[in-house]
């Protein structure tokens, strides 16, 4: 076999020289390729895309920029550089060396981390796979491209790692990653969220900003992992999906700058008028908002979970930055705020803080949501319009785990069925919201214009201009 | 990671061997006349295996069983001319109590698991030989019969007890000690000597148990006879059964010359069979060797090579490093066994053994095999096979990779030539039952026939990975890329999982669907008896097993679990 691994794949695992990765990838690649024609982006192959490709680890070769079509995008193989003598950080492990292959003890579960971590990435992608017909503008056209061409090449990371260290289960699962569908009720995605629809520009920003945070969260738990080559492949992840939030981000926030231009234009004492001229109204937003972020909290698992334990005190996978922690990174004897049902109600309890992992994972994730919704906030703030955009009580429309059993308003107070029926249009988006901005989603491709809804971006990618023509369609 | 620290003995502390010879035996006598071979239990209560208790009463430990062993195996290959064995004893009025209790009350559980597993072994290798070679066992209980005594004397075809008015057989264990009679006395009792179970009931429970009559009337015991007949009776039923055997008159013998073993750090070492530890892995690599000159193809070189004939020194190194391992390195959780050499060496030794099967030499040497080979089914060890380069997986030795939990076999795309390769021969197909009374191959199939006759349609070809994994005959077949990874992991694996609870999954996969006496003494009496074993109720500090001997009343919790 003639490839010429290095070009055709940038990678920095010497993949030219590793015989196991060639002979899998040769079997895997075209499946990949496959899978991307049918479930990647609607009609988009022959489109020439201003995309980021990252060829080297280095500054300028992790971002270079060039038309590419999404076909030939080359999907790469980075880990971050090898921290010299690195220990293990946390659990029964702590301060032996970090593991260069798999103890075979741990086989099965660093397998089912990395195959529910790779399961994600392929899956947004199918979720978002129309989201192209009905694109406010090219910039933004482009970055859901950027987007959807790194989260393939997240999974490639996931399925290097299955492929080079667990044989031919590895190579098993990365055949499966490829074969499941989102949304498929025979085949779905691992996890829940990545099931449901991504209909409309509004819930893609949403999903990138929330959802993607999520991903942030997952990976820089799994940065710390004993396992070292996962500890490096997330840290590089990182870097990406810290784009994918700031679309998200700024996708949001140019949507709450229209609306606020809007209102302030038109004097308007009602947030509800801002549909009268195209835009999307802020209690909208607000229950969009509401959505977004109680489904992303489901994805951190059980509040009480004996396997989240397991994973930390074996060394898989640690804390937010595990390293920065000041405590002993064992937690025996530790403990850490849940929140509960007791009796219909809310409670607080003290639990051991090693099955309390999601929870603390989740938390650290809602400290880093909140800054960014004070974010949109000041835009808001600098237009005079006294409405706060805020996030729900954790509780809130929870669908996994015991709160589930609750029905709890978004100032988290629990409520009765009847209530909840009665009011959950006022805090979750209804057919009706749905249907609204649906209509708003007309498909904006001349290079500079942007659709009614969202405003501009304050500058353009890698300092071309705003109006730079980010996708030919030939 | 780091390996727990291991307790495997350095080779010359404390290590049991189970070498011996008639001329060294303390607790046995053997004695030859005609046809009728006489094994005497005389313990002597001073030499005891380990310190701290007498064997009195004709009460054996494992030194006792060893030498036992040892004699059953001169009977059958340097006394071809023996058609009877009685077994009695020489002490007045006792034949045998049974398994030392003190002995028993001072060992770890692990030591009396093994020690049990052992004197099963022997006593099945007693109905093994009546089964298959023509050498039939009279008990000729001349006093005293308990627990193990008369366990021991279950295992024979025939049982006759002394009818003083005193004498009884008895299994008092659960009146007793709160334990059960350990070598298969519940089971045989049963399935055996096909004692109704209300008075098995009764009989299990009777520490003083029971005499002559009603012995012979509930069917403990074929015959009775008064003290003044009783040898003479014995006499008369050993030439009776005698007179029904096969074994030749007048063949020569094959002395068993001791085995050419070394031990040192790195393990056992054999002609024909290494065994290699690694305690950080807790695991033992077995490598068993073809023949490595050229072999016998008529009776007489067969008979000339004697122990040097490469199916029985291979077959007795291998069971001495079967005890070897089991007794001295308990934490070597897996056993990675492997084969090198030339295949159809070995395929042309099994084609030696069918053709003289009947013989009675060859005869006694598959006996051997088949015996061996079951003792690995039993052993409390993961087992997995690993076919590689330079291997020898044919025929006989074959029976390894099917004993085996699991069978890696690797495959060399690139190498059409040098890929390994497994081949079966007639050998596989019923010359080794385990002891379900099934060939290894129905066992692997779980008694369906359409496989394994898809299998016979190979007989006599070289089979490489791919074909050996699509007639289920191996687990797995990872090529060159893979097998380093995906052994490393497989074992890694393994060694990190609970070992009581390997023991049992395995002891339950092995054996599926038949059952026979056999696996119900190993799969049942055992498994329950390992189980009171560590209770308080036997071993608490008021179990019945501590107590016992010390005049203090056993104090149990009345649960029942």
């Amino acid at each position: 076999m003639s490839i010429n691994y290095s070009e055709k794949i940038p990678n920095n695992v010497d993949l030219a020289n590793n015989k196991t990765l060639q002979r899998a990838l040769e079997h895997w690649q075209p499946h990949f390729l496959d899978w991307w024609r049918d479930m990647g982006p609607e009609d988009s192959t022959q489109f020439d895309v201003y995309l980021r490709t990252a060829l080297r680890l280095d500054p300028k070769g992790w971002a270079h920029f060039d038309y590419v079509k999404m076909p030939d995008y080359r999907w790469g193989i980075f880990l971050n550089a090898a921290e010299p003598d690195r220990k293990i950080p946390f659990g029964v492990h702590q301060g032996e060396p970090a593991w260069q292959e798999i103890p075979g003890e741990y086989r099965s579960n660093l397998r089912r981390l990395i195959v529910t971590q790779g399961d994600t990435e392929p899956a947004s992608v199918e979720q978002q796979r129309h989201l192209g017909l009905t694109c406010p503008s090219l910039y933004d056209l482009r970055n859901l491209f950027q987007v959807n061409v790194e989260e393939g090449r997240h999974l490639w990371a996931m399925v290097y790692l299955l492929h080079a260290y667990f044989g031919r289960d590895g190579r098993e699962e990365g055949e499966a990653l490829l074969a499941r569908r989102s949304g498929d009720a025979d085949n779905p995605r691992i996890l829940g969220a990545f099931n449901e629809k991504t209909p409309d520009w509004l819930s893609f920003f949403m999903f990138t900003f929330f959802t993607d945070r999520d991903g942030k969260f997952q990976l820089s738990a799994l940065a710390e992992s004993a396992f070292d080559p996962l500890a490096r492949s997330c840290r590089f992840m990182l870097t990406e999906e810290a784009h994918h939030m700031f679309v998200g981000e700024t996708g949001v926030g140019r949507t709450i700058q229209r609306t606020c231009e809007v209102m302030q234009q038109h004097k308007m004492s009602d947030p509800a008028d801002a549909r009268k001229f195209g835009v999307i109204d802020l209690p909208t937003l607000q229950r969009y908002l509401n959505f977004h972020y109680s489904v992303t909290l489901d994805l951190f698992g059980a509040d009480v979970s004996s396997n989240a334990a397991t994973f930390f005190a074996t060394g898989l996978k640690g804390r937010f930055e595990e390293t920065k922690i000041g405590d002993d990174h064992q937690l025996n004897d530790a403990e850490y705020p849940v929140i509960q049902v007791g009796n219909g109600q809310l409670v607080t309890n003290h639990v051991s803080a090693l099955n309390a992992i999601n929870e603390r994972l989740r938390d650290d994730y809602i400290k880093d949501t909140v800054a960014g919704v004070g974010r949109w906030n000041k835009i808001i703030e600098k237009h005079g319009i006294p409405f706060e955009l805020k996030l729900p009580h954790k509780a809130f429309n929870r669908r996994i785990g015991p709160l589930s059993e609750l029905r709890v308003n978004p100032d988290g107070q629990v409520i009765t069925e009847a209530e909840w029926t009665q009011r959950h249009t006022e805090w979750l988006p209804s057919r009706e919201d749905m249907e609204y901005v649906r209509s708003l989603m007309g498909r904006v491709i001349e290079p500079g214009k942007f659709a009614n809804w969202i405003a501009a971006p304050a500058r353009g990618i890698n300092n071309q201009p705003v109006n730079f023509e980010y996708v030919r369609f030939n | 990671m780091q390996a727990p620290a291991t307790s495997t003995p350095a080779p010359t502390r404390d290590l049991i061997t189970y070498d011996t010879h008639p001329e060294k035996y303390r607790h046995w006598r053997l004695a030859f006349d005609g046809p009728v071979a006489t094994l005497t239990m005389d313990v002597n209560e001073d030499m005891g295996l380990k310190p701290g208790y007498k064997l009195k009463l004709n009460s054996y430990d494992l030194g006792v069983d060893i030498e036992l062993y040892d004699a059953l195996q001169r009977i059958r290959f340097e006394h071809p001319e023996v058609k009877s064995v009685v077994v009695t004893s020489a002490k007045d009025r006792i034949f045998c109590s049974g398994a030392n209790i003190f002995m028993l009350g001072l060992s770890t559980h692990a030591w009396k698991v093994n020690f049990c597993k052992f004197t099963n072994e022997t006593r099945n290798g007693i109905e093994d030989s009546s089964r298959h070679s023509g050498l039939k066992f009279i008990a000729a209980l001349n006093g005293t019969t308990a627990g193990g005594g008369y366990e021991l004397a279950l295992a024979c075809d025939e049982l006759i007890l002394i009818d003083d008015r005193s004498s009884a057989v008895s299994l008092p264990e659960v009146p007793l000690l709160g334990v059960l009679p350990g070598t298969g006395g519940l089971t045989r009792v049963t399935d055996k000597r096909k004692v109704r179970r209300d008075h098995a009931d009764i009989f299990c429970t009777l520490i003083e148990g029971v005499r002559a009559d009603r012995a012979r009337e509930w069917k403990l015991v074929d015959h009775t006879a008064k003290p003044q007949q009783f040898a003479d009776f014995v006499k008369q039923r050993a030439a009776a059964l005698a007179a029904g055997s096969d074994r030749p008159a007048g063949a020569r013998g094959i002395a068993l010359t001791p085995l050419k073993r070394v031990i040192d750090a790195a393990g056992y070492h054999y002609e024909l069979v290494d065994v290699a530890l690694n305690p950080a892995g807790r695991s033992a690599r077995i490598t068993v060797s073809a023949p490595k000159t050229a072999q016998p193809d008529s009776i007489d070189g067969i008979v000339a090579a004697g122990t040097a004939w490469w199916p029985l020194q291979m077959a007795r190194e291998l069971d001495d490093a079967i005890l070897m391992l089991r007794t001295n390195n308990l934490d070597i959780g897996t056993w990675i066994l492997k084969t090198a050499g030339n295949a159809d060496a070995v395929l042309a030794a099994d084609a030696t053994l069918a053709r003289y099967k009947e013989h009675w030499f060859v005869r006694e040497t598959l006996g051997m095999l088949r015996r061996t080979l079951a003792r690995l089914d039993v052993t409390s060890r993961t087992l997995f096979a690993l076919i590689e380069r330079g291997s020898c997986f044919a025929g006989t030795l074959f029976e390894l990779a099917l004993a085996a939990d699991r069978s890696y076999m690797l495959m060399l795309p690139d190498d059409a030539g040098g890929t390994p390769k497994i081949a079966l021969s007639e050998m596989n197909f019923g010359a080794y039952p385990t002891v379900n009374r099934q060939t290894r191959l129905e066992t692997r199939f779980c008694g369906e026939a359409e496989p394994v006759s898809r299998i016979r349609a190979a007989l006599g070809k070289k089979l490489a990975g791919e074909e050996a994994a699509a007639l289920g005959l191996v687990t797995a077949a990872p090529d060159d890329l893979d097998w380093d990874d995906e052994i490393r992991i497989a074992l890694e694996e393994r060694a990190s999982l609970s070992p009581d609870a390997l023991t049992g999954m395995e002891a339950n996969l092995r054996f599926p669907v038949a059952e026979t006496m056999e696996t119900r003494v190993f799969g049942r009496l055992s498994a329950w008896q390992n189980w009171i074993f560590i209770r308080p109720n036997a071993v608490g500090e008021h179990g019945a097993l501590k107590v016992f001997g010390s005049g203090t009343k056993a104090k149990f919790n009345w649960e029942r679990v």
